[in-house]
């Protein structure tokens, strides 16, 4: 009796979810047939599904796991260029445009889950504080690193050279530039939909969902709520904090395939501090390990500075006023109870728990 | 009805040790032999030789400082010792980190409760569970059958641990609100999921009123008798310790100062002193 109504409160949660990214891209797309969308909004349908993917895996980091990485945008960018690179080198191969950008996203996740790696091989022996302090390194020098990138395909293939200049690539008659350093990438032929957003992030949540209730998401998050313990059960620290960090690294790659290939242009620039900080944002004000709450928060604060261009110049302001208001109402017990009384909600008592330590 | 628990007699084996006379044919499950450790100039616990028998209850006690965590410490390699060996079923554990040493059959407890507080308590006995059903993590992603099959398995058993402490209905719980007595019960249960051959339980009994210790006593047995293990326990409460342990160590200062049975270590005049101190001379 008692456990069906646990195996029911886990899929019910997860059902919800689900439900609720299915019913949103169902209305959106019946509000974009009706042209009931504004043109703005309808830009910005592509980096949302991009931007909830990417809070969804840096959610497995944070929430999950229990670092705090503040390098997230470092894997984005991979992602992003490797996958362009995929995709205009594969523009011939494949014509056909979704199968190319599932190719190419594809290759975007296996290149950030390969960075993930050997970023994960040092900073995974850090805790805490360190280890926040050293993600973020290593995401200024994943930006720095592609800004001094250049890539260029010919008839004989893929061309690098670092630190140079394009000249460097030695190529061919007809051959094309694709990453010109400090320019990034330029003439993209845009092939990301909002469909393949959708089909994105239904992905991303399976894997997440589907990991966290398993033996290796147990794993992890007992890795999280008591180190010490967890060795002692005989978990493997290294193995499931790489399991968790690559896995994150990977479809943040992926969210990246499909940000690059939504713009014509691409810049390194673009995945700097203040995007990681942005993602962490949405996961932070989403609820750690509420992958619910990080699809929401990602949705409605990338919306929001578009709907608060009628402030103008306080438009910023404005934003975080609703960022504290929202994280006042979230997560301040007085404040929450507060509100369920104004809803009608039951009084809901936090667990008194002693205290481990 | 009061059901005495009936203690085996203790015999001794030839580095004068004592275990009990039914597990005297077979190998003790842990033999350490002049273990010891020093934290930069002080010496923690220094040769400390102890010989535990296959289905024994052993009792580690002694005075706040003693060591005697410090020794659970070094059993299950969370210290690696300075000096000396430990000897887990006959096989030397030395280089084993605590990972390998509970895979070789050291379960433990931890006298400061370390549950994973944000999981359920079935969750807890199911972590507990890790290395005994496997299955890889594509698996578990993808909803593959071994998933379905494997999660079933350590369902079932995970219900079938807890109802050992007859816990089964509080398996959807939050490990963290559990009281306090349930806690310890719980971390017990996640320990045997491992499944030991050695359980070191550090305080089981600790902020346990005193049915509640009786229960636990009687559990205690009652796992020893269903696993057929060792089971090793630091404690303070003195009825626990007399009356369920069969051997008793007793440390003081890092050092043994007394081993025997329960009877012995009463009337043991250095174990008297260690407690309540000498007499004033006049």
């Amino acid at each position: 009796m008692k456990k069906s109504t646990i195996l029911n409160q886990n899929s019910r949660e997860k059902l919800f979810t689900y439900g609720m990214v299915i019913v949103a891209f169902i209305v959106i797309q019946i509000l974009k047939t009706g042209g009931h969308i504004s043109s703005s909004l309808n830009g910005q349908l592509v980096p949302i599904c991009a931007y909830i993917v990417m809070a969804i895996s840096l959610n497995l980091t944070v929430g999950v796991l229990g670092e705090l990485s503040l390098g997230h945008a470092g894997f984005m960018s991979v992602g992003a260029f490797s996958s362009t690179v995929a995709a205009v080198s594969l523009q011939s191969s494949i014509p056909f445009a979704p199968a190319r950008l599932a190719v190419s996203i594809l290759v975007g996740a296996i290149c950030a889950g390969i960075a993930g790696v050997l970023i994960g091989i040092p900073v995974l022996r850090l805790k805490g504080d360190y280890l926040a302090i050293v993600t973020l390194a290593f995401g200024e020098i994943i930006k720095n690193i592609i800004t001094c990138l250049y890539v260029g395909v010919d008839s004989h293939g893929l061309h690098f050279s670092i630190l140079t200049s394009s000249d460097a690539l030695n190529l061919d008659e007809g051959g094309k530039i694709i990453i010109n350093g400090p320019m990034g990438i330029s003439g993209i032929t845009k092939i990301s939909t909002f469909a393949a957003g959708f089909i994105l992030i239904l992905i991303t949540l399976v894997i997440v969902l589907n990991l966290i209730h398993s033996r290796a998401g147990r794993a992890i998050m007992a890795l999280r709520d008591n180190r010490i313990a967890a060795e002692a059960m005989g978990i493997s620290i290294t193995k499931y904090k790489m399991m968790a960090f690559v896995t994150s690294a990977a479809l943040a790659g992926a969210a990246g395939g499909l940000f690059a290939q939504n713009y014509s242009t691409i810049v390194p620039t673009k995945f700097d501090f203040n995007t990681s900080i942005l993602i962490l944002v949405f996961v932070v004000l989403g609820g750690l390990g509420n992958m619910k709450g990080s699809i929401i928060a990602a949705a409605v604060l990338t919306v929001l500075p578009e709907l608060l261009r009628s402030f103008s110049d306080y438009r910023m302001l404005v934003y975080a006023i609703v960022l504290i208001l929202v994280m006042l109402a979230t997560n301040n017990e007085p404040v929450k109870n507060m509100l369920r009384r104004i809803i009608g909600l039951p009084h809901k008592k936090e667990g008194s728990t002693i205290d481990g330590q | 009805m009061d059901n005495k628990i009936i203690k085996t007699k203790m015999v001794p084996v030839p580095s004068r040790a004592i275990i009990p006379e039914r597990d005297i044919d077979k190998e003790p499950i842990l033999e350490t032999q002049h273990l010891g450790i020093d934290f930069g100039g002080l010496t923690a616990v220094d040769n400390f030789n102890i010989i535990i028998g296959r289905t024994e209850i052993a009792g580690l006690i002694g005075p706040n400082g003693a060591g005697k965590t410090t020794v659970f410490n070094l059993l299950t390699k969370v210290y690696q010792p300075t000096r000396g060996t430990i000897l887990l079923d006959g096989k030397d554990t030395h280089g084993m980190n605590t990972i390998q040493a509970n895979r070789a059959g050291i379960a433990r407890t931890f006298q400061n409760i370390r549950l994973f507080d944000a999981l359920s308590v079935e969750d807890n006995v199911k972590i507990g569970l890790h290395n005994q059903v496997q299955y890889p993590m594509w698996s578990g992603i993808l909803r593959l059958p071994s998933y379905w099959k494997k999660e079933k398995q350590a369902h079932e058993q995970a219900l079938e641990l807890l109802s050992i402490f007859d816990m089964q209905d509080l398996a959807g719980q939050k490990a963290g609100a559990l009281p306090y007595g349930a806690q310890r019960r719980l971390e017990i249960v996640r320990a045997l999921a491992t499944n030991p051959s050695l359980l070191l339980l550090d305080e089981p009994a600790a902020g346990m009123n005193p049915s509640e210790t009786a229960e636990l006593m009687e559990n205690i047995v009652k796992i020893r008798d269903t696993f057929a293990i060792a089971v090793m326990l630091i404690e303070h409460d003195m009825n626990l310790v007399m009356n369920i342990c069969e051997g008793i160590c007793v440390l003081n200062f890092g050092k043994i100062i007394a081993k025997g049975t329960p009877e012995e270590i009463q009337s043991n005049p250095a174990v008297i002193e260690a407690y309540l101190g000498s007499k004033k001379e006049g």
